[in-house]
């Protein structure tokens, strides 16, 4: 058994940015999820969700939460990331300057996805989109 | 150190949370990068910042930050001391830098969220 839910996320629009993240955060508090655990699924879903507005252009937000687990799927149709290996290299980031006039673009969001979760998926293909599956295990563990 | 301290040290104005200051503030991190604040940031740190949008206060929510301090002379909108007054998250703000902030809270005995440690 499992309860789901999914968020559609408008690309550009950094007013609501963040916004399913922080309702998926709430939700787990509210079913009883372990405080830590809960701050290294919100953060890892606020990175990619943050991820899909910034660079896609719009895209989903899913979370399934399950009695010990919970996956987080963060899929867009946007311009795909050519090289995942260097995406993932802390510092590498293709953000343009008003995103990082805005706080975000300093190349941690996929690092600090890999460092939030306890496994991670990566497709992306250039031109299609990306699909990002994130599994956080209900364990208690300091981050 | 207590968040009715920090008030005190920086000499700042408090835009929302007055019935929090009695809040327990054990690091803190002075950054105008989200990006860096979601990778390294402790739960429970005070946050010193020049950046007044809404994704400060976003960023606070997901890091379960314990408060934020607005450095430079700098003002959030009345929309955005709204969303953190209903998070729960009080705001200061203060006339001193970034740089000068986070040295009179070192000085005064404050950590810093350290790269690696949990």
């Amino acid at each position: 058994m499992s309860v789901k839910l999914n968020y559609a996320c408008e690309g550009g629009n950094f007013d609501v940015a963040g916004e399913a993240s922080a309702k998926i955060k709430k939700t787990l508090q509210r079913i009883g999820i372990p405080a830590d655990v809960v701050r290294r699924i919100a953060i890892g879903t606020y990175e990619a969700e943050m991820n899909v507005i910034i660079h896609a252009g719009g895209g989903n937000v899913c979370a399934e939460v399950f009695p010990d687990k919970t996956i987080i799927t963060v899929s867009d149709e946007g311009p795909g990331i050519p090289d995942i290996k260097q995406a993932l290299q802390e510092g590498w980031s293709t953000a343009p300057d008003y995103v990082r006039q805005m706080g975000f673009g300093a190349g941690m969001g996929l690092p600090n996805m890999v460092k939030c979760s306890d496994d991670i998926d990566i497709q992306s293909t250039v031109g299609k989109g990306t699909n990002i599956v994130m599994t956080f295990k209900h364990k208690s563990e300091d981050l | 150190m207590l968040l009715q301290d920090i008030v005190r040290l920086l000499d700042a104005d408090v835009l929302c949370g007055q019935d929090l200051l009695d809040r327990k503030i054990e690091t803190c991190c002075g950054s105008d990068m989200m990006s860096d604040v979601l990778a390294f940031c402790k739960c429970n740190s005070l946050l010193c910042t020049g950046l007044t949008n809404i994704q400060v206060v976003r960023t606070a929510d997901m890091t379960e930050l314990s408060a934020i301090v607005f450095v430079r002379g700098k003002i959030p909108s009345d929309i955005i001391v709204a969303e953190a007054t209903e998070n729960n998250l009080p705001m200061l703000a203060t006339e001193h830098t970034l740089f000068e902030a986070c040295g009179i809270l070192y000085q005064a005995g404050l950590k810093g969220c350290k790269r690696g440690e949990k």
